[in-house]
Protein backbone atom coordinates (compact mmCIF):
# COMPACT_ATOMS: atom_id res chain seq x y z
CA UNK A 1 0.00 0.00 0.00
CA UNK A 2 2.47 2.62 -1.42
CA UNK A 3 2.56 4.85 -3.92
CA UNK A 4 4.89 3.54 -6.58
CA UNK A 5 8.05 5.79 -7.39
CA UNK A 6 7.14 6.89 -11.11
CA UNK A 7 9.79 6.52 -13.71
CA UNK A 8 9.11 9.57 -16.38
CA UNK A 9 10.53 9.68 -20.02
CA UNK A 10 10.51 12.98 -21.29
CA UNK A 11 10.66 13.61 -24.94
CA UNK A 12 11.96 16.38 -26.54
CA UNK A 13 9.55 17.44 -29.16
CA UNK A 14 10.02 20.18 -31.97
CA UNK A 15 7.50 20.99 -34.14
CA UNK A 16 5.82 17.38 -34.13
CA UNK A 17 9.12 15.55 -34.49
CA UNK A 18 11.18 14.08 -31.29
CA UNK A 19 14.83 15.45 -31.44
CA UNK A 20 17.85 14.02 -30.17
CA UNK A 21 18.59 10.51 -31.56
CA UNK A 22 17.02 7.31 -30.90
CA UNK A 23 18.36 3.77 -31.75
CA UNK A 24 15.45 1.78 -30.67
CA UNK A 25 15.22 -0.89 -33.52
CA UNK A 26 11.89 -1.78 -33.35
CA UNK A 27 10.72 1.96 -34.32
CA UNK A 28 9.43 2.07 -37.84
CA UNK A 29 9.85 6.21 -37.47
CA UNK A 30 11.98 7.04 -34.76
CA UNK A 31 11.24 10.73 -34.78
CA UNK A 32 7.87 10.20 -34.09
CA UNK A 33 6.50 11.37 -30.86
CA UNK A 34 3.19 9.07 -30.63
CA UNK A 35 5.17 6.09 -31.45
CA UNK A 36 7.82 6.68 -29.15
CA UNK A 37 5.31 7.48 -26.50
CA UNK A 38 3.68 4.09 -27.17
CA UNK A 39 6.80 2.51 -26.88
CA UNK A 40 7.75 3.75 -23.51
CA UNK A 41 4.35 2.76 -22.31
CA UNK A 42 4.64 -1.08 -23.19
CA UNK A 43 8.08 -0.59 -21.60
CA UNK A 44 6.27 0.35 -18.47
CA UNK A 45 6.88 4.20 -18.39
CA UNK A 46 4.71 5.47 -15.64
CA UNK A 47 4.29 8.73 -17.03
CA UNK A 48 5.02 10.75 -20.19
CA UNK A 49 6.53 14.22 -20.51
CA UNK A 50 6.86 16.10 -23.82
CA UNK A 51 8.78 19.34 -23.86
CA UNK A 52 8.02 21.66 -27.47
CA UNK A 53 10.78 23.74 -28.07
CA UNK A 54 9.67 24.56 -31.10
CA UNK A 55 10.65 28.75 -32.08
CA UNK A 56 7.46 29.10 -33.87
CA UNK A 57 3.52 29.06 -33.37
CA UNK A 58 3.09 26.68 -36.36
CA UNK A 59 5.70 24.30 -34.88
CA UNK A 60 3.37 24.64 -31.15
CA UNK A 61 0.54 24.06 -33.12
CA UNK A 62 1.61 20.69 -34.96
CA UNK A 63 3.00 19.76 -31.28
CA UNK A 64 -1.24 20.36 -30.19
CA UNK A 65 -1.81 17.90 -33.14
CA UNK A 66 0.51 15.04 -31.31
CA UNK A 67 -0.42 15.92 -28.07
CA UNK A 68 -4.34 14.87 -29.39
CA UNK A 69 -3.03 11.39 -31.13
CA UNK A 70 -0.75 10.40 -27.87
CA UNK A 71 -4.06 11.13 -25.71
CA UNK A 72 -5.62 8.90 -28.17
CA UNK A 73 -3.46 5.90 -28.14
CA UNK A 74 -1.62 6.22 -25.03
CA UNK A 75 -3.25 5.74 -21.68
CA UNK A 76 -0.84 6.61 -19.14
CA UNK A 77 -0.46 10.84 -18.06
CA UNK A 78 0.80 13.04 -20.50
CA UNK A 79 2.68 16.28 -19.14
CA UNK A 80 3.19 19.04 -21.99
CA UNK A 81 5.40 21.60 -21.38
CA UNK A 82 7.54 24.31 -23.35
CA UNK A 83 6.39 27.54 -23.88
CA UNK A 84 3.24 28.10 -21.79
CA UNK A 85 2.43 31.35 -20.67
CA UNK A 86 -1.12 31.84 -20.02
CA UNK A 87 -4.39 30.00 -18.89
CA UNK A 88 -5.69 29.98 -22.88
CA UNK A 89 -2.63 28.07 -23.36
CA UNK A 90 -2.90 25.88 -21.02
CA UNK A 91 -6.86 25.37 -21.64
CA UNK A 92 -5.85 24.21 -25.02
CA UNK A 93 -3.80 21.32 -24.41
CA UNK A 94 -5.98 20.26 -21.84
CA UNK A 95 -8.45 19.52 -24.26
CA UNK A 96 -5.82 18.48 -26.76
CA UNK A 97 -5.30 15.69 -24.56
CA UNK A 98 -2.34 16.40 -21.96
CA UNK A 99 -3.46 15.61 -18.16
CA UNK A 100 -0.53 18.06 -17.00
CA UNK A 101 1.18 20.81 -18.25
CA UNK A 102 4.39 22.33 -16.88
CA UNK A 103 5.74 26.43 -16.75
CA UNK A 104 8.53 27.44 -16.50
CA UNK A 105 9.90 30.76 -17.31
CA UNK A 106 6.64 32.53 -17.79
CA UNK A 107 5.81 31.95 -14.16
CA UNK A 108 9.41 32.98 -13.04
CA UNK A 109 8.28 36.88 -14.75
CA UNK A 110 4.66 36.54 -13.71
CA UNK A 111 4.67 34.10 -10.51
CA UNK A 112 0.38 35.07 -10.26
CA UNK A 113 0.47 32.49 -13.63
CA UNK A 114 0.47 29.89 -11.25
CA UNK A 115 -1.95 30.85 -9.02
CA UNK A 116 -4.38 31.90 -12.38
CA UNK A 117 -3.82 28.43 -13.79
CA UNK A 118 -4.63 26.34 -10.36
CA UNK A 119 -6.98 28.28 -9.68
CA UNK A 120 -8.80 27.77 -13.01
CA UNK A 121 -7.95 23.82 -13.21
CA UNK A 122 -6.79 22.84 -9.94
CA UNK A 123 -3.08 22.56 -8.61
CA UNK A 124 -2.97 19.02 -9.79
CA UNK A 125 -2.31 20.05 -13.30
CA UNK A 126 0.46 22.39 -12.80
CA UNK A 127 3.96 21.05 -12.61
CA UNK A 128 6.07 24.00 -12.24
CA UNK A 129 9.68 23.35 -13.81
CA UNK A 130 12.77 24.61 -11.94
CA UNK A 131 16.09 24.68 -13.93
CA UNK A 132 18.50 25.26 -10.92
CA UNK A 133 22.31 25.87 -10.87
CA UNK A 134 24.62 26.31 -7.98
CA UNK A 135 25.71 29.46 -7.41
CA UNK A 136 29.70 29.23 -6.98
CA UNK A 137 30.80 29.97 -3.69
CA UNK A 138 31.88 33.50 -2.45
CA UNK A 139 29.88 34.44 -5.73
CA UNK A 140 27.97 38.29 -4.85
CA UNK A 141 25.02 36.41 -6.66
CA UNK A 142 24.90 34.02 -3.74
CA UNK A 143 21.54 32.73 -2.71
CA UNK A 144 20.25 31.27 0.56
CA UNK A 145 20.49 27.57 -0.52
CA UNK A 146 23.57 27.50 -2.87
CA UNK A 147 21.18 27.63 -5.47
CA UNK A 148 19.38 29.65 -7.90
CA UNK A 149 17.07 29.35 -10.79
CA UNK A 150 17.96 29.80 -14.60
CA UNK A 151 16.40 30.69 -17.78
CA UNK A 152 17.44 30.33 -21.35
CA UNK A 153 18.49 26.34 -20.58
CA UNK A 154 20.79 27.52 -18.20
CA UNK A 155 22.24 30.64 -19.53
CA UNK A 156 20.88 33.05 -17.69
CA UNK A 157 20.41 33.48 -14.13
CA UNK A 158 17.34 34.72 -12.71
CA UNK A 159 17.91 36.16 -9.98
CA UNK A 160 16.14 33.67 -7.44
CA UNK A 161 17.13 31.47 -5.22
CA UNK A 162 16.22 28.02 -6.49
CA UNK A 163 14.44 26.30 -3.00
CA UNK A 164 13.39 29.45 -2.17
CA UNK A 165 11.03 29.47 -6.17
CA UNK A 166 10.25 26.12 -5.33
CA UNK A 167 8.18 26.93 -2.24
CA UNK A 168 7.04 29.94 -3.29
CA UNK A 169 5.12 28.14 -6.19
CA UNK A 170 4.04 25.18 -4.19
CA UNK A 171 2.24 28.28 -1.96
CA UNK A 172 0.78 29.86 -5.28
CA UNK A 173 -0.70 26.56 -5.99
CA UNK A 174 2.03 24.58 -7.97
CA UNK A 175 1.17 20.30 -7.68
CA UNK A 176 3.93 19.37 -8.47
CA UNK A 177 7.91 20.46 -8.52
CA UNK A 178 9.99 18.78 -11.77
CA UNK A 179 13.41 19.76 -10.54
CA UNK A 180 16.25 19.74 -13.06
CA UNK A 181 19.58 20.57 -11.85
CA UNK A 182 21.47 22.25 -14.94
CA UNK A 183 24.86 20.88 -13.49
CA UNK A 184 24.11 17.59 -13.93
CA UNK A 185 21.87 17.67 -16.74
CA UNK A 186 23.91 15.79 -19.56
CA UNK A 187 27.20 14.73 -17.29
CA UNK A 188 24.78 11.14 -16.86
CA UNK A 189 27.16 11.14 -13.40
CA UNK A 190 24.13 11.14 -11.45
CA UNK A 191 21.44 13.35 -10.01
CA UNK A 192 21.91 16.67 -7.75
CA UNK A 193 21.47 14.86 -4.32
CA UNK A 194 21.64 17.54 -2.14
CA UNK A 195 19.39 20.21 -4.33
CA UNK A 196 16.89 16.98 -3.90
CA UNK A 197 17.36 17.08 0.11
CA UNK A 198 17.12 20.58 -0.05
CA UNK A 199 13.90 21.22 -1.93
CA UNK A 200 12.28 18.20 -0.46
CA UNK A 201 12.69 19.71 3.35
CA UNK A 202 10.92 22.67 2.05
CA UNK A 203 7.74 21.53 -0.38
CA UNK A 204 4.78 19.16 0.47
CA UNK A 205 4.18 18.39 -3.13
CA UNK A 206 5.81 15.81 -5.36
CA UNK A 207 9.29 16.61 -6.50
CA UNK A 208 10.51 15.13 -9.65
CA UNK A 209 14.30 14.63 -9.97
CA UNK A 210 16.01 15.35 -13.57
CA UNK A 211 19.27 16.06 -14.83
CA UNK A 212 22.25 13.46 -14.44
CA UNK A 213 20.40 10.33 -14.98
CA UNK A 214 23.24 7.75 -16.66
CA UNK A 215 22.99 4.65 -14.93
CA UNK A 216 20.52 2.55 -13.48
CA UNK A 217 22.67 2.79 -9.68
CA UNK A 218 21.73 6.62 -10.09
CA UNK A 219 18.02 6.58 -9.64
CA UNK A 220 17.63 5.10 -5.63
CA UNK A 221 19.65 7.33 -4.21
CA UNK A 222 17.52 10.46 -5.87
CA UNK A 223 14.38 8.51 -4.25
CA UNK A 224 15.87 8.14 -1.17
CA UNK A 225 16.87 12.13 -0.92
CA UNK A 226 13.13 12.63 -1.80
CA UNK A 227 12.08 12.09 -5.16
CA UNK A 228 8.63 11.24 -5.88
CA UNK A 229 9.49 10.55 -9.32
CA UNK A 230 12.55 10.52 -11.71
CA UNK A 231 12.80 11.66 -15.14
CA UNK A 232 14.93 11.16 -17.71
CA UNK A 233 15.46 12.07 -21.48
CA UNK A 234 18.59 11.18 -23.48
CA UNK A 235 19.28 7.54 -21.28
CA UNK A 236 15.63 6.68 -22.74
CA UNK A 237 15.58 7.92 -25.99
CA UNK A 238 19.79 6.34 -26.65
CA UNK A 239 18.19 2.85 -25.38
CA UNK A 240 21.53 3.34 -22.75
CA UNK A 241 19.31 2.52 -20.02
CA UNK A 242 15.48 0.62 -20.48
CA UNK A 243 12.82 1.85 -17.90
CA UNK A 244 12.20 -1.85 -16.78
CA UNK A 245 15.73 -1.54 -15.70
CA UNK A 246 15.43 1.39 -13.59
CA UNK A 247 12.26 0.30 -12.49
CA UNK A 248 14.33 -3.25 -11.57
CA UNK A 249 17.15 -0.96 -9.87
CA UNK A 250 14.26 1.01 -7.93
CA UNK A 251 12.87 -2.37 -6.81
CA UNK A 252 16.16 -3.98 -5.52
CA UNK A 253 16.59 -0.92 -3.54
CA UNK A 254 13.17 -1.78 -1.54
CA UNK A 255 11.47 1.33 -3.63
CA UNK A 256 7.89 -0.32 -4.46
CA UNK A 257 7.03 0.19 -8.46
CA UNK A 258 4.58 -0.68 -10.03
CA UNK B 1 -25.40 -4.97 -28.73
CA UNK B 2 -23.02 -2.50 -28.84
CA UNK B 3 -23.34 -0.53 -25.20
CA UNK B 4 -24.10 3.56 -25.89
CA UNK B 5 -21.87 5.23 -23.61
CA UNK B 6 -22.06 9.16 -22.89
CA UNK B 7 -19.08 10.99 -21.62
CA UNK B 8 -20.46 14.50 -19.90
CA UNK B 9 -19.33 17.40 -21.33
CA UNK B 10 -19.41 19.85 -18.41
CA UNK B 11 -16.40 21.90 -18.70
CA UNK B 12 -12.52 21.58 -19.56
CA UNK B 13 -9.69 19.47 -19.05
CA UNK B 14 -8.68 16.37 -20.68
CA UNK B 15 -11.87 14.35 -21.76
CA UNK B 16 -10.37 13.13 -25.26
CA UNK B 17 -8.77 10.26 -22.70
CA UNK B 18 -11.61 9.06 -21.02
CA UNK B 19 -13.62 9.26 -24.64
CA UNK B 20 -10.77 6.71 -26.08
CA UNK B 21 -10.44 4.90 -23.40
CA UNK B 22 -14.46 3.40 -22.63
CA UNK B 23 -14.34 3.85 -27.15
CA UNK B 24 -11.52 0.82 -26.39
CA UNK B 25 -13.80 -0.73 -23.42
CA UNK B 26 -16.46 -1.57 -26.86
CA UNK B 27 -18.52 1.18 -25.71
CA UNK B 28 -19.95 3.73 -28.41
CA UNK B 29 -19.23 6.86 -26.89
CA UNK B 30 -20.66 10.27 -27.67
CA UNK B 31 -19.34 13.78 -25.85
CA UNK B 32 -21.80 15.84 -24.85
CA UNK B 33 -24.17 17.42 -22.20
CA UNK B 34 -27.57 16.62 -24.23
CA UNK B 35 -30.19 15.83 -21.32
CA UNK B 36 -32.11 13.45 -23.93
CA UNK B 37 -28.56 12.36 -24.74
CA UNK B 38 -27.48 11.43 -21.62
CA UNK B 39 -30.92 10.36 -20.26
CA UNK B 40 -30.70 7.52 -23.22
CA UNK B 41 -27.39 5.91 -23.36
CA UNK B 42 -26.65 2.69 -21.56
CA UNK B 43 -24.09 4.23 -19.00
CA UNK B 44 -23.53 7.87 -18.27
CA UNK B 45 -19.38 8.55 -17.12
CA UNK B 46 -19.48 11.83 -15.38
CA UNK B 47 -15.25 12.73 -15.61
CA UNK B 48 -14.11 15.59 -13.21
CA UNK B 49 -10.64 17.39 -12.36
CA UNK B 50 -9.78 20.63 -10.34
CA UNK B 51 -11.94 22.21 -7.51
CA UNK B 52 -14.98 20.82 -6.01
CA UNK B 53 -17.20 23.54 -6.49
CA UNK B 54 -15.94 24.48 -10.02
CA UNK B 55 -16.80 21.27 -10.84
CA UNK B 56 -19.91 21.88 -9.36
CA UNK B 57 -20.74 24.93 -10.23
CA UNK B 58 -20.19 23.37 -14.19
CA UNK B 59 -21.98 19.99 -13.38
CA UNK B 60 -25.51 22.61 -11.97
CA UNK B 61 -24.99 24.70 -15.62
CA UNK B 62 -25.84 21.98 -17.57
CA UNK B 63 -28.16 20.35 -14.93
CA UNK B 64 -25.76 17.21 -14.36
CA UNK B 65 -26.79 16.71 -11.09
CA UNK B 66 -30.56 16.24 -12.30
CA UNK B 67 -29.23 13.70 -15.06
CA UNK B 68 -27.48 11.76 -12.33
CA UNK B 69 -30.11 11.80 -10.09
CA UNK B 70 -32.94 10.80 -12.84
CA UNK B 71 -30.82 7.90 -14.34
CA UNK B 72 -30.79 6.64 -10.74
CA UNK B 73 -34.01 6.56 -10.04
CA UNK B 74 -35.10 4.39 -13.19
CA UNK B 75 -31.84 1.81 -11.98
CA UNK B 76 -29.18 3.11 -14.90
CA UNK B 77 -25.51 3.44 -15.09
CA UNK B 78 -23.59 6.09 -13.91
CA UNK B 79 -19.67 5.90 -13.60
CA UNK B 80 -18.22 8.93 -11.74
CA UNK B 81 -14.36 9.46 -12.08
CA UNK B 82 -12.03 11.80 -9.83
CA UNK B 83 -14.05 15.12 -8.62
CA UNK B 84 -16.79 13.22 -10.91
CA UNK B 85 -16.51 10.50 -7.62
CA UNK B 86 -16.45 13.46 -4.82
CA UNK B 87 -19.85 15.37 -6.55
CA UNK B 88 -21.42 12.35 -5.78
CA UNK B 89 -21.17 12.82 -2.16
CA UNK B 90 -22.84 14.90 0.34
CA UNK B 91 -20.54 18.01 0.30
CA UNK B 92 -16.97 18.94 -0.19
CA UNK B 93 -14.97 21.17 2.10
CA UNK B 94 -11.99 23.11 -0.03
CA UNK B 95 -9.89 26.27 2.43
CA UNK B 96 -12.55 25.90 4.82
CA UNK B 97 -15.83 26.70 2.22
CA UNK B 98 -18.61 24.24 2.60
CA UNK B 99 -20.05 23.35 -0.96
CA UNK B 100 -23.07 21.29 -1.54
CA UNK B 101 -22.45 17.51 -3.69
CA UNK B 102 -25.12 15.85 -5.45
CA UNK B 103 -25.72 14.17 -1.93
CA UNK B 104 -25.93 10.36 -3.90
CA UNK B 105 -24.07 8.93 -0.77
CA UNK B 106 -23.46 10.76 2.97
CA UNK B 107 -19.82 11.71 3.47
CA UNK B 108 -17.71 14.89 3.19
CA UNK B 109 -14.57 15.50 0.53
CA UNK B 110 -12.04 16.60 2.80
CA UNK B 111 -8.14 17.91 2.14
CA UNK B 112 -6.07 14.52 2.21
CA UNK B 113 -3.63 14.26 5.59
CA UNK B 114 -0.08 12.97 4.23
CA UNK B 115 3.42 14.35 4.01
CA UNK B 116 3.16 15.00 0.23
CA UNK B 117 0.16 16.13 -1.14
CA UNK B 118 -1.55 15.69 -3.96
CA UNK B 119 -1.41 11.92 -3.87
CA UNK B 120 -0.08 11.74 -7.22
CA UNK B 121 0.71 8.28 -9.48
CA UNK B 122 -0.08 4.65 -8.99
CA UNK B 123 -1.35 3.13 -6.08
CA UNK B 124 -2.52 0.06 -4.96
CA UNK B 125 -5.90 -0.60 -3.42
CA UNK B 126 -7.87 -2.82 -1.24
CA UNK B 127 -10.80 -4.50 -2.94
CA UNK B 128 -13.54 -6.13 -1.06
CA UNK B 129 -15.01 -9.72 -1.65
CA UNK B 130 -17.65 -9.88 -4.66
CA UNK B 131 -16.20 -6.51 -6.63
CA UNK B 132 -17.44 -6.87 -10.56
CA UNK B 133 -15.53 -3.71 -11.41
CA UNK B 134 -12.18 -5.06 -10.07
CA UNK B 135 -13.00 -8.83 -11.17
CA UNK B 136 -9.15 -9.65 -12.31
CA UNK B 137 -7.53 -6.84 -11.56
CA UNK B 138 -7.47 -6.33 -7.74
CA UNK B 139 -4.03 -6.60 -7.62
CA UNK B 140 -3.31 -3.78 -10.34
CA UNK B 141 -1.97 -0.12 -9.08
CA UNK B 142 -4.21 2.88 -10.70
CA UNK B 143 -3.46 5.93 -11.14
CA UNK B 144 -4.59 8.73 -8.78
CA UNK B 145 -3.96 12.28 -8.90
CA UNK B 146 -5.84 14.27 -5.98
CA UNK B 147 -5.99 16.50 -2.79
CA UNK B 148 -9.29 15.71 -1.53
CA UNK B 149 -10.65 12.23 -0.26
CA UNK B 150 -13.69 10.47 1.50
CA UNK B 151 -12.41 9.48 4.37
CA UNK B 152 -15.14 8.48 6.21
CA UNK B 153 -18.05 5.94 4.67
CA UNK B 154 -21.16 6.21 6.10
CA UNK B 155 -23.88 5.00 4.94
CA UNK B 156 -26.02 2.99 6.89
CA UNK B 157 -27.60 0.05 5.73
CA UNK B 158 -29.71 -2.78 6.51
CA UNK B 159 -30.35 -6.54 6.39
CA UNK B 160 -33.33 -5.22 3.99
CA UNK B 161 -30.71 -3.60 1.76
CA UNK B 162 -27.46 -4.26 -0.07
CA UNK B 163 -24.52 -2.65 1.34
CA UNK B 164 -22.26 -0.81 -1.47
CA UNK B 165 -18.44 -2.38 -1.83
CA UNK B 166 -16.46 -0.08 -0.91
CA UNK B 167 -12.62 -0.21 -1.87
CA UNK B 168 -9.95 2.06 0.07
CA UNK B 169 -6.80 3.00 -0.89
CA UNK B 170 -3.68 4.86 1.42
CA UNK B 171 -1.36 7.67 1.08
CA UNK B 172 1.06 8.37 3.78
CA UNK B 173 -1.08 7.51 6.04
CA UNK B 174 -4.46 8.54 5.25
CA UNK B 175 -6.99 5.95 4.22
CA UNK B 176 -9.71 7.19 1.93
CA UNK B 177 -12.24 5.93 -0.67
CA UNK B 178 -10.93 4.42 -3.78
CA UNK B 179 -14.09 3.31 -5.70
CA UNK B 180 -17.75 2.66 -4.33
CA UNK B 181 -20.19 -0.02 -6.61
CA UNK B 182 -23.62 0.41 -5.00
CA UNK B 183 -26.01 -0.70 -7.52
CA UNK B 184 -26.20 1.42 -10.95
CA UNK B 185 -23.91 4.04 -8.99
CA UNK B 186 -20.27 3.40 -9.84
CA UNK B 187 -17.39 5.63 -8.45
CA UNK B 188 -13.79 5.87 -8.80
CA UNK B 189 -11.39 8.16 -6.74
CA UNK B 190 -8.59 7.30 -9.27
CA UNK B 191 -8.16 7.49 -13.27
CA UNK B 192 -8.85 4.67 -15.39
CA UNK B 193 -8.74 6.01 -18.43
CA UNK B 194 -4.83 6.98 -17.13
CA UNK B 195 -4.15 3.84 -15.16
CA UNK B 196 -2.91 1.73 -18.47
CA UNK B 197 -4.21 -1.80 -18.88
CA UNK B 198 -5.71 -2.14 -15.76
CA UNK B 199 -7.31 1.13 -15.96
CA UNK B 200 -9.01 -0.30 -19.31
CA UNK B 201 -10.41 -3.82 -17.89
CA UNK B 202 -11.97 -1.72 -15.11
CA UNK B 203 -13.74 0.34 -17.29
CA UNK B 204 -14.86 -2.76 -20.00
CA UNK B 205 -16.14 -4.33 -15.81
CA UNK B 206 -18.34 -1.57 -15.96
CA UNK B 207 -18.92 -1.59 -19.81
CA UNK B 208 -20.06 -5.15 -19.65
CA UNK B 209 -22.12 -4.89 -16.58
CA UNK B 210 -24.55 -1.87 -18.27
Amino acid sequence: MTLAVRVIPCLDVDAGRVVKGINFQQLRDAGDPVELARTYDAEGADELTFLDISASHEGRATTMEIVSRTAEEVFIPLTVGGGISSVDDVDRLLRAGADKIAVNTAAIHRPQLVAEIAERFGNQVLVLSVDARRVAEGSSAGTPSGFEVTTHGGRKSAGLDAVEWAARAAELGAGEILLNSMDADGTQDGFDLELIRLVRREVSIPVIASGGAGRVEHFPPAVDAGADAVLAASVFHFGTLRVREVKQALADAGHPVR
Amino acid sequence: MTKKVVVLDYGSGNLRSAVRAVERAGAEVTLTADRQAAQDADGLLVPGVGAFAACMAGLRAVRGHEMIGRRLAGGRPVLGICVGMQILFERGVEHGVETEGCDEWPGVVERLQAPVVPHMGWNTVEVPAGSRLFAGIEDERFYFVHSYGVRDWTLQTNDRTVAPLVTWAEHGGDRFVAAVENGPLTATQFHPEKSGDAGAALLRNWVESL
